[in-house]
């Protein structure tokens, strides 16, 4: 009761959560920080009392069995659906009333479950629109090709070939998104998020349909891409070598609700995630 | 020599339909609506031009200028006004929106403007000082081509590959292609959805201001329907085309304006446009996505 009440007066306070922010992240403002988030969907609680803490350089891990509402605590991150109740803040920013694209230039990137790439716009024309606001010509001088929009142009391209080399996929920069094979647009997905310049990374099942040495190959990058950018990194997942092989912090998600957050060993050995995952044991 | 002109007179009363078609293309490509009050910006943007010339005497092209300036604003309040409130609707509502809208542009017209026709001047007069033709004269005379005729197909060849060098190159032609094919994700990417709808109606006013005093400049004639055959043939011709891509917007407007020539010319007056949309018809029973439109076939 005490707690409805400060959600009326809309103050709020973060509720101090098991830390599981990597040591060199300490001391920092962190990155995301969700208090008493929720969503309600009619009478469903799709997700409550999500509370999450991501270290500036932190590889975070978002499990649970399907339908516990991963997806809708992206879809909460990036005001795809405006929250219910509860407070995000970005690098200590709130971004209540913040639209998807304003919470994109506030520096939160993702890609899809589903992968949805601008599939008849060639590859390099993908991460461009990524590159965009980065990007400063008035219509007219595009029009007009004037000298700003050949420099930005230029400068565009060679960015958008040396993010796409994170991946080796220069060479298919003339190619149409739509007509790459799957493992290449799920990398392109990545390719194009972080070309918004953010400082948080979205993954909503990056390993999804890939063979075990795709997926090996894209915990390197994703590693990589954390080293080169110094960004955080949330994602979700379901090949669990993934996840207990690269995130630093876990949080378990079941029924809309936080049950267990820690480090893989914690996680790996916590019987609440067994059970819920498994069912009870006999 | 005939039929030379008579094809002439097709192309350039085709680069209007063209012109208009564009501007449909345009927003149906990126905002996947039906703007059927189109047709009836071309009425305002020729009734602009008109006042601007009659009674605050302004030269032609100032005149021009200004009802593409004032049209560009009106597709800019028409959409945030009527449009924008319906981004989630069903693609009938706001059809039905759009009709509406026609209604409005059109009564609106009849209250100000009155019913009986407006004799406009067209922005090049058909004579000069010395009563010579203002045209050019092909084959000993045989053949002439009216300035403003020249002046129409320039435009609409100049503005096809504008746009098209537009949506393909630049940053915000890119960001209305991403829109036009995932809003959702377009939106992700940091792209402005709403502000980049609204540049499209802009663009798609400002050329229909242009066809508008170019339409009337042919016609010389001025009522509050005057927009609505043309803007229904422009959207034939973006359909015949292939909607949503610009140069089957281009193309289909020509060849349409040639069938509707030739079709006057040789078969009958009356016929014309009957005639107009059978060819429509048989088009898209053969090709169901226009000429130059892709076939995307439903994934089952």
């Amino acid at each position: 009761m005490a707690e409805k009440k400060q959600f009326q007066k809309g103050k709020m306070v973060p509720v101090p959560s098991v830390s599981i922010i990597p040591e060199r992240d300490l001391g920092k403002t962190p990155i995301l920080e969700c208090s008493h988030l929720g969503i309600n969907f009619g009478g469903l609680t799709a997700v409550n009392e999500f509370n999450i803490t991501v270290g500036r350089t932190e590889i975070a891990g978002l499990i649970g069995p399907n339908g516990a509402g991963k997806t809708t605590v992206f879809n909460l991150l990036t005001k795809v659906y405006q929250p219910t109740r509860g407070t995000i803040l970005l690098d200590g920013l709130d971004t209540h009333g913040k639209t998807p694209a304003q919470i994109n230039r506030m520096g939160i990137a993702r890609t899809f479950q589903n992968i949805r790439l601008f599939n008849s716009l060639s590859v390099e024309d993908n991460v461009k629109i990524g590159l965009h606001n980065q990007e400063k010509y008035s219509m007219f001088s595009g029009i007009l090709r004037l000298p700003k929009y050949w420099r930005q142009e230029k400068a565009a391209h060679e960015r958008a070939l040396e993010l796409l080399s994170i991946f080796d996929m220069q060479d298919l920069a003339d190619h149409q998104a739509g007509s790459l094979p799957y493992g290449a647009q799920r990398r392109l997905e990545i390719v194009r998020a972080l070309a918004t310049n953010p400082s948080l990374l979205l993954l909503d099942e990056p390993a999804a349909g890939m063979n075990p040495s795709e997926t090996a190959e894209l915990m390197e990058s994703i590693v990589k891409i954390r080293d080169t950018f110094q960004i955080a990194i949330m994602l979700i997942e379901h090949d669990m070598s993934l996840v207990m092989g690269i995130c630093e912090g876990i949080c378990v998600l079941n029924f809309g609700q936080i049950i267990a957050k820690g480090t893989a060993e914690e996680i790996q050995s916590n019987p609440t995630v067994i059970e819920a995952y498994l069912g009870k044991q006999q | 020599m005939e039929f030379l002109s008579y094809l002439i007179s097709g192309i350039s009363l085709g680069s209007v339909y063209a012109i208009i078609a564009l501007g449909y293309t345009m927003v149906y490509g990126i905002a996947k609506m039906l703007n059927f009050a189109h047709g009836d910006v071309i009425m305002v943007g020729g009734y602009i031009s008109f006042c601007a010339t009659s009674y605050l005497e302004l030269p032609a092209w100032l005149s021009l200028l200004l009802a593409m300036a004032v049209c560009t604003a009106l597709g800019v309040v028409i959409e945030g006004l009527a449009y924008k409130p319906l981004r989630q609707a069903t693609s009938l509502a706001v059809l039905i929106t759009a009709i509406g809208v026609s209604y409005f542009l059109q009564n609106a017209a009849l209250l100000i403007w009155g019913a009986s026709p407006k004799g406009f001047a067209p922005i090049i007069p058909a004579t000069n000082a010395q009563e010579e033709p203002n045209a050019l004269q092909l084959f000993g005379g045989q053949v002439s081509i009216s300035y403003i005729s020249l002046l129409t197909m320039g435009a609409c060849i100049v503005i096809m590959l504008a746009l098209t060098f537009f949506t393909g190159q630049t940053k915000l032609g890119k960001a209305m292609r991403a829109c036009s094919e995932d809003k959702g994700a377009a939106q992700l990417m940091g792209i402005n959805v709403n502000r980049t709808i609204s540049v499209t109606f802009a663009i798609g006013s400002a050329l229909a201001a242009m066809a508008g005093v170019l339409l009337c400049s042919f016609t010389t004639s001025l009522m509050p329907t005057t927009g609505s055959m043309p803007g229904i043939k422009a959207f034939t011709a973006a359909v015949f085309g292939g909607i949503g891509s610009i140069p089957g917007a281009f193309l289909g407007g020509i060849l349409l304006g040639i069938i509707e020539s030739l079709a006057k010319a040789y078969i009958s007056t009356q016929l014309a446009n009957a005639i107009l949309f059978a060819v429509l018809i048989i088009v898209l029973l053969v090709r169901p996505s226009g000429l130059l439109g892709k076939y995307v076939p439903e994934k089952v």
